[in-house]
C-alpha cells in the first residue's frame, strides 16, 4: 500500500473522473485536473468565487464548478481549455447542479424549489421544470440516462414526474400515496422506482416505470420511518434502513420483506465475528531505542498504532443514549451500502455510531462487525471487489475484505483526519480527503499480479 | 395372708396408695378401713396398723365388738354370729364355725374384691391414660385448627389484598388504555392538524413561491443567462430537432415505444430468469426421482414378500410413471397434467421412502437397543485382546532390556578381574579367532554396503530440504542412545551379531542417516575402559576406535572412505540450519509485511490476524 504526497484541498471537493482517468479537487476558487495515476496537473482553471460543489460529465469532458452563493455555474471543458461557459441564475439564486446523464445539459435548481432549469450547452434551448419537491433526494437518474425521475409537489401532494432525457419530455405523471414524500430511487435496471416517505410514517411505494403502482410496503405504524434506503446492484433487493434500528429487505418478486436485520447492542452469535479496533502504543523498549530503525523515522513518531482484535462473543457494543426531545434523533439505520457484487451490505446504525455491520446477503445472516473507536464518518465499497473502505475522522483508513480486516495509518507530518473517501473506479486506489488536504492511496494487490499471470497464462 | 400380702408388689402398692386413698375417703367402716390397711401393706403403716387394731378391740370391748360384727354381717346378709339362741335370757353363744364360714367368706370376697378392684384400677390406669392421650389430642388439633383457622384468616386477607391489587390494576390498565387511546386520539389529532397546519402553511408558502416565481421571473432578468463560448455537439453526435407540434405526437409515441421496449425487456429477462431457474429445480427433481427410483427398485422385492399391498402397488405405479417420463421426456413441457404427474410421482416415492426410512430407523434403535451390550462387550473384548497383546510386547521388551543389561553387566565384570579372565578370554579367543575373522570381514562388508546406501541416502536426504534436516538430526541424536546400547555389545559379542544386524537393518529402514554413525562410535569408547576388551577389539577391528578420542574416531573411519560423506553432514548441516534462520528471520519480517513498507513509504499498517483467526472459527 502506497500513500501520495499531500495535496490542498477545500471544502470536500475531490472526484475522480467517470472514465478514471483524472481526478479534479477544488482549492479555494481554482480547479485542478489531474491525471489519476501520476497526479500531474493536467489543467487548472480558475472560477469567480469559491467553489462549493463540482461534478464531472458521464463523458468525463466537462467539469461544472457551482458557486451557490454567486447563483453561479462554471463549465470548464478538459478537451478544450479555453473553452468555457458561464451560468447566471441571477436572482433566482442556486442550490444545486447537477449533470444530466448525456453530459449535455445541466440541470440547477433555484432557491426556494421554484424550479428547475435545464440548460443545453448544445443550443440555446433552455427548459423549466416547474414544482421540483424539496426533499432528500428528489431528482434521480436511470442508470443508462434515459429517464429522469422527479419529485414535485403541487396543491399539497405529491407527485412524481418521469421525463425522457433525450429531449426533456414528460413520459408519465402520477400522484404517489404519501404524506410527505421524502425521496426516490431508481433500481440500477431501470424499471422500478422506488419513492419513500418522510420518516414521521413508515411507507415506501414501489412504480413501473410506465407508472403503475408495483407494490407498497409499511413495517409499522405509529413511529419513526423510513431512514435509508439501498438497491443492490442486481436489483434485486431493496434495502430499507428504518428508525427501529433494523434494515428490511424486499425482493424483486414479490416486493415481500425476505429478511430483517436488526442491529442489537450485543453480539451472542459465535459465527459472528467481531472486529475490535484497539490502540497500542508503540512498544518503549531502550534496546530498541538504541537502535533506531531508520525506516521509522519516516513514519509518524507520535501517533500511536492501532490494530484489529477478534473479539471473543458476547461482545456487548457502545451504545449511544438518543435525546428524545431533540429532532433528529441519533437512532436507526443511517447508511446502508451494498457491495458491487450484491453479495454484502454494510450498515450502520446511529445508535451504535462506532461500529459497521457487514451482513451476507447469500446467507442473509449477519458476517462481521466492525468496532471502531470513534465514530464510523463514511464507508464505501470498493467498485470492483467486495472490500470495504471505512474512515472515522482520524487518521488511519479502515479496510475490510471477507478475508479479514486491516487498519492503516495515512503518512504524513501532523495528523491527516481523514473526514470522507471516494473510489477509483478501477479499485486500485482511494482518495482521501480530510479538512483541507487529499491523498491518493494506492492498493497494489496480489490481484494484479495473479491476472498477470492469468494473461501469461493464457498466452501460452 | 401375711404371705399374700408380701407377694403385692411394693411399686403396685405405691401407685395404688393414692387411689387408695381417695376411696378410703367414701367408705369409712372399720373394715373396709382395714382392708385397706392390708392392702396398703407399706412398712411405715405397720404401725398405724396396730394401734387401729387395738382401739377396735381390746379385752373389754370383744362381746360388743362381736355383736357389732354380728349386726354389721347380718345386714350384709351373712349368717348370723351366734348360735341359734333357744331362750331369750339365755346368752347368745358365739358360733365359731359360722364365725369362720364368715371370715371365709369374707376372705373370698375380699380376694374377689382385691381382683376387681384391680381390674378396675389397671382399668382406671388406662382410660386414664387414654384420657390423657385423648386431652392431648384435642389440645393439638385444637392448636391445628387454630393455627388453620389463622392460616384462613391471613388467606382470606391476601386474597383480598390481591383483589384489591388486581381491580388497582384493572383500573391502571384501564387508565393506561385510555390514556393511550386519548393520546392515539391526540396523535391522530395533532397529526390531522399539523397536516392541516401543514397544508395551510404550504399553500401561504406556495402562494408566496408563486409570487417569487413571478416577481423573479418575469422581470426579464436579464441576469439569468447562459455565456458559452461554442455550442458543443451533443455527445450521440445528433442534431437536435426542432420541436414542433407534429413532431411532438411522434416523439411522445416514440418515448413511449421505448418505455415500454425497456420494460418489455425486463420481463423477458425475469421471465427467462425464472425459466432458467425453473428448469434447474425440475432437473433436480427429475435427478431425485430417478435416484429415488433406483434407491427404491431394489426394496421392492421385500414389501412385496410381505404382501404389503400398498407400497407393492405404489411401486408398480412408479415404475409405469418411470417408463412414461422417460419415454416421453416431458420434462420441458410446463403442461398442467405433467406437473401434476410429476409432482404426485415424487410425493408419493417420497412418502415411501420416509416410511421405509422410518422402518429402518426403528430396526435401527431396535438392534441397537438389543445389540447395545453385546456390541459392547466385543469392544471390550477386543480391548483386552489389544491390551494383552502390547502387554505382551511390553513384556518381551523388558526381557530384551534385561538380557542386554545381563551382558553389559557381565561385560564389565569380566573386565574388571582382569588376569585370570582374560587369560580365559585369551584361549577362548585363539579358539574363536578365525571364525571372528571371517566373521569380521563379513561385516565390514556389510559395513561398506551400508555406507554406500547411507551416501546414497544422505545425498537424497540432503536434497530433501531443510526442515527434514533438522528433523533428522533429533532423530540422529535419538537413535545415538539406541545404538549405543545396541553397538556397544555387537562389537564385543560376537554371538550378538545376529541381533545387531536385525537393529542395524531396522535403523536403517527407519533412518538413513549418516552422521549417526560417528556419533555412536563416539559414546562406544566409553566403556573401552577396559584394556582386555580393546585389545581384543583393536585386534579385531582396525577401525574401531580405542580411546574415546572423536577425531581418531574419525581418522579411522576415514579408511572406510565414509569420511566424506560422515565429515560433512553435520558440518553442511549447520550452514542449512543458519541458512534457515535466515530465512525465519526474513519471513518474521514478511509477515509484518505492511509495517515495513509502510514505513518505506512512510506509512504503517496493521493486519489483524483475522486469516488465521478466522479459520479457527466454525
Amino acid at each position: 500500500m502506497n500513500f501520495s504526497e499531500v495535496f490542498k484541498l477545500s471544502s470536500l471537493l475531490c472526484k475522480f473522473s467517470p472514465d478514471g482517468k483524472y481526478l479534479a479537487s477544488c482549492v479555494q476558487y481554482r480547479l485542478v485536473v489531474r491525471d489519476a495515476n501520476t497526479l500531474q496537473i493536467r489543467q487548472l482553471y480558475t472560477c469567480l468565487d469559491q467553489i462549493q460543489h463540482i461534478e464531472w460529465s458521464a463523458d468525463s469532458l466537462f467539469i461544472l464548478c457551482a458557486l451557490y452563493k454567486r447563483g453561479l455555474v462554471q463549465v470548464w471543458s478538459l478537451e478544450q481549455p479555453e473553452w468555457h461557459c458561464k451560468i447566471d441564475e441571477g436572482s433566482a439564486g442556486l442550490v444545486a447542479s447537477c449533470w444530466s446523464p448525456d453530459g449535455r445539459h445541466i440541470l440547477n435548481t433555484t432557491e426556494f424549489h421554484l424550479r428547475i432549469t435545464v440548460w443545453s450547452l448544445c443550443t440555446k434551448s433552455v427548459s423549466y421544470i416547474k414544482y421540483p419537491k424539496a426533499c432528500q433526494q428528489g431528482v434521480t437518474f436511470t442508470r443508462d440516462g434515459r429517464y429522469l425521475a422527479l419529485a414535485e409537489r403541487r396543491d399539497c401532494k405529491d407527485y412524481v414526474s418521469i421525463l425522457v432525457c433525450s429531449d426533456w419530455q414528460l413520459l408519465r405523471h402520477f400522484d404517489t400515496d404519501t404524506q410527505d414524500l421524502a425521496g426516490i430511487e431508481w433500481a440500477p435496471n431501470g424499471c422500478v422506482l422506488a419513492a419513500w416517505d418522510s420518516c414521521l410514517e413508515y411507507k415506501i411505494l414501489l412504480y413501473s416505470l410506465d407508472g403503475r403502482l408495483l407494490s407498497t410496503f409499511c413495517a409499522y405504524e405509529w413511529s419513526l420511518g423510513i431512514k435509508s434506503v439501498a438497491w443492490s446492484p442486481s436489483s434485486q433487493f431493496l434495502a430499507v434502513g428504518s428508525y427501529d434500528g433494523k434494515v428490511r429487505i424486499l425482493n424483486h418478486v414479490t416486493w415481500k420483506m425476505i429478511t430483517e436485520f436488526g442491529h442489537p447492542a450485543t453480539i451472542n452469535n459465535p459465527k459472528i465475528v467481531v472486529y475490535k479496533e484497539a490502540e497500542k502504543s508503540p512498544p518503549l523498549v531502550l534496546g530498541r531505542l538504541a537502535f533506531p530503525p531508520p525506516r521509522a523515522a519516516a513514519g509518524p513518531l507520535s501517533s500511536t498504532e492501532s490494530k484489529y482484535e477478534v473479539a471473543s462473543v458476547p461482545v456487548s457494543l457502545q451504545t449511544l443514549k438518543p435525546a428524545a426531545d431533540r429532532a433528529n434523533p441519533r437512532i436507526g439505520v443511517g447508511a446502508l451500502a451494498f457491495s458491487p457484487d450484491s453479495c454484502f451490505l454494510a450498515t450502520r446504525s446511529d445508535s451504535v455510531p462506532t461500529a459497521v455491520w457487514i451482513w451476507d446477503i447469500q446467507k442473509l445472516r449477519l458476517l462481521a462487525v466492525l468496532e471502531q473507536l470513534s465514530a464510523v464518518r463514511c464507508f464505501q465499497w470498493d467498485p470492483r471487489q467486495a472490500r470495504l473502505a471505512i474512515c472515522t475522522g482520524g487518521s488511519k483508513v479502515y479496510l475490510w475484505s471477507p478475508a479479514g480486516c486491516v487498519s492503516v495509518q495515512v503518512p504524513g507530518e501532523g495528523d491527516f483526519q481523514v473526514l470522507s473517501l471516494c473510489w477509483h473506479l478501477s479499485g486500485d486506489s482511494l482518495a482521501l480527503l480530510s479538512k483541507d488536504h487529499f491523498c491518493l492511496c494506492f492498493l497494489e494487490t496480489e490481484q494484479g499480479v495473479g491476472t498477470a499471470f492469468g494473461q501469461r497464462a493464457d498466452h501460452t | 395372708m401375711g404371705d399374700w400380702m408380701t407377694v403385692t408388689d411394693p411399686g403396685l402398692s405405691s401407685e395404688s396408695k393414692y387411689i387408695s386413698q381417695y376411696t378410703s375417703e367414701t367408705k369409712m367402716s372399720p373394715s373396709s378401713l382395714y382392708s385397706q390397711q392390708v392392702l396398703c401393706s407399706s412398712i411405715p403403716l405397720s404401725k398405724n396398723v396396730h394401734s387401729f387394731f387395738s382401739a377396735f378391740c381390746t379385752e373389754e370391748n370383744i362381746e360388743q365388738s362381736i355383736s357389732y360384727l354380728d349386726q354389721e354381717l347380718t345386714t350384709f346378709g351373712f349368717p348370723s354370729l351366734y348360735e341359734e339362741s333357744k331362750g331369750k335370757e339365755t346368752k347368745r353363744e358365739l358360733n365359731i364355725v359360722a364365725v369362720l364360714n364368715c371370715m371365709n367368706e369374707l376372705l373370698v370376697l375380699q380376694r374377689k374384691n382385691l381382683l376387681a378392684q384391680e381390674n378396675v384400677e389397671t382399668q382406671n390406669l388406662k382410660l386414664g391414660s387414654d384420657m390423657d392421650h385423648l386431652q392431648n389430642c384435642y389440645a393439638k388439633l385444637k392448636e391445628q385448627l387454630e393455627t388453620s383457622r389463622r392460616e384462613m384468616i391471613g388467606l382470606q386477607e391476601r386474597d383480598r389484598q390481591l383483589q384489591c391489587k388486581n381491580r388497582n390494576l384493572h383500573q391502571l390498565l384501564k387508565n393506561e388504555k385510555d390514556e393511550v387511546q386519548k393520546l392515539q386520539s391526540i396523535i391522530a389529532s395533532r397529526a390531522t392538524q399539523y397536516n392541516h397546519d401543514m397544508k395551510r402553511k404550504e399553500r401561504e408558502y406556495n402562494k408566496l413561491k408563486e409570487r417569487l416565481h413571478q416577481l423573479v421571473m418575469n422581470k426579464k432578468d436579464k441576469k439569468i443567462a447562459m455565456e458559452v463560448l461554442n455550442y458543443v455537439g451533443r455527445a450521440d453526435g445528433k442534431r437536435g430537432s426542432w420541436r414542433t407540434g407534429k413532431t411532438e405526437a411522434s416523439f411522445f409515441l416514440r418515448n413511449e415505444d421505448e418505455m415500454y421496449k425497456i420494460l418489455l425487456n425486463d420481463y423477458e429477462y425475469r421471465q427467462k430468469q425464472i425459466l432458467m431457474e425453473n428448469a434447474e429445480l425440475k432437473k433436480v427433481l427429475q435427478q431425485m426421482k430417478k435416484e429415488m427410483i433406483s434407491l427404491l427398485s431394489p426394496q421392492k422385492q421385500k414389501p412385496r414378500e410381505r404382501a404389503d399391498d400398498s407400497t407393492g402397488t405404489v411401486i408398480s405405479d412408479i415404475e409405469e410413471d418411470a417408463g412414461e417420463l422417460s419415454r416421453e421426456s416431458t420434462w420441458d413441457l410446463s403442461c398442467e397434467t405433467v406437473r401434476e404427474q410429476l409432482t404426485n410421482s415424487i410425493r408419493k416415492q417420497w412418502r415411501i421412502l420416509k416410511s421405509h426410512v422410518e422402518k429402518l430407523d426403528n430396526q435401527v434403535s431396535k438392534v441397537h437397543l438389543e445389540g447395545f451390550n453385546d456390541e459392547d462387550v466385543i469392544s471390550r473384548q477386543d480391548h483386552e485382546q489389544e491390551t494383552e497383546k502390547l502387554e505382551l510386547e511390553i513384556q518381551q521388551c523388558k526381557e530384551m532390556i534385561k538380557t542386554q543389561q545381563q551382558l553389559l553387566q557381565q561385560q564389565l565384570a569380566t573386565a574388571c578381574d582382569d588376569d585370570t579372565t582374560s587369560l580365559l578370554r585369551d584361549c577362548y579367543l585363539l579358539e574363536e579367532k578365525e571364525r571372528l575373522k571371517e566373521e569380521w570381514s563379513l561385516f565390514k562388508e556389510q559395513k561398506k554396503n551400508f555406507e554406500k546406501e547411507r551416501r546414497s541416502f544422505t545425498e537424497a536426504a540432503i536434497r530433501l530440504g531443510l526442515e527434514r534436516k533438522a528433523f533428522e538430526e533429533e532423530r540422529a541424536s535419538w537413535l545415538k542412545q539406541q545404538f549405543l546400547n545396541m553397538t556397544t555389545f555387537d562389537h564385543q559379542n560376537s554371538e550378538n551379531v545376529k541381533l545387531f544386524s536385525a537393529f542395524s537393518g531396522s535403523s536403517d529402514r527407519d533412518n538413513p542417516t549418516v552422521h549417526s554413525r560417528p556419533r555412536q562410535k563416539k559414546p562406544h569408547g566409553a566403556p573401552s575402559g577396559s584394556p582386555v576388551c580393546t585389545s581384543k577389539l583393536t585386534k579385531s577391528l582396525p577401525a574401531s576406535p580405542s580411546t574415546s578420542d572423536f577425531c581418531q574416531t574419525r581418522s579411522c573411519v576415514s579408511e572406510h572412505s565414509s569420511v566424506s560423506v560422515l565429515n560433512t553432514t553435520p558440518e553442511e548441516s549447520k550452514p542449512n540450519q543458519v541458512g534457515r534462520e535466515c530465512t525465519n528471520q526474513k519471513w518474521s519480517v514478511a509477515s509484518r509485511p505492511d509495517s515495513q513498507e509502510g514505513c518505506y513509504s512512510g506509512c504503517s499498517s496493521t493486519y489483524a490476524n483475522s486469516h488465521v483467526e478466522k479459520d479457527d472459527l466454525p
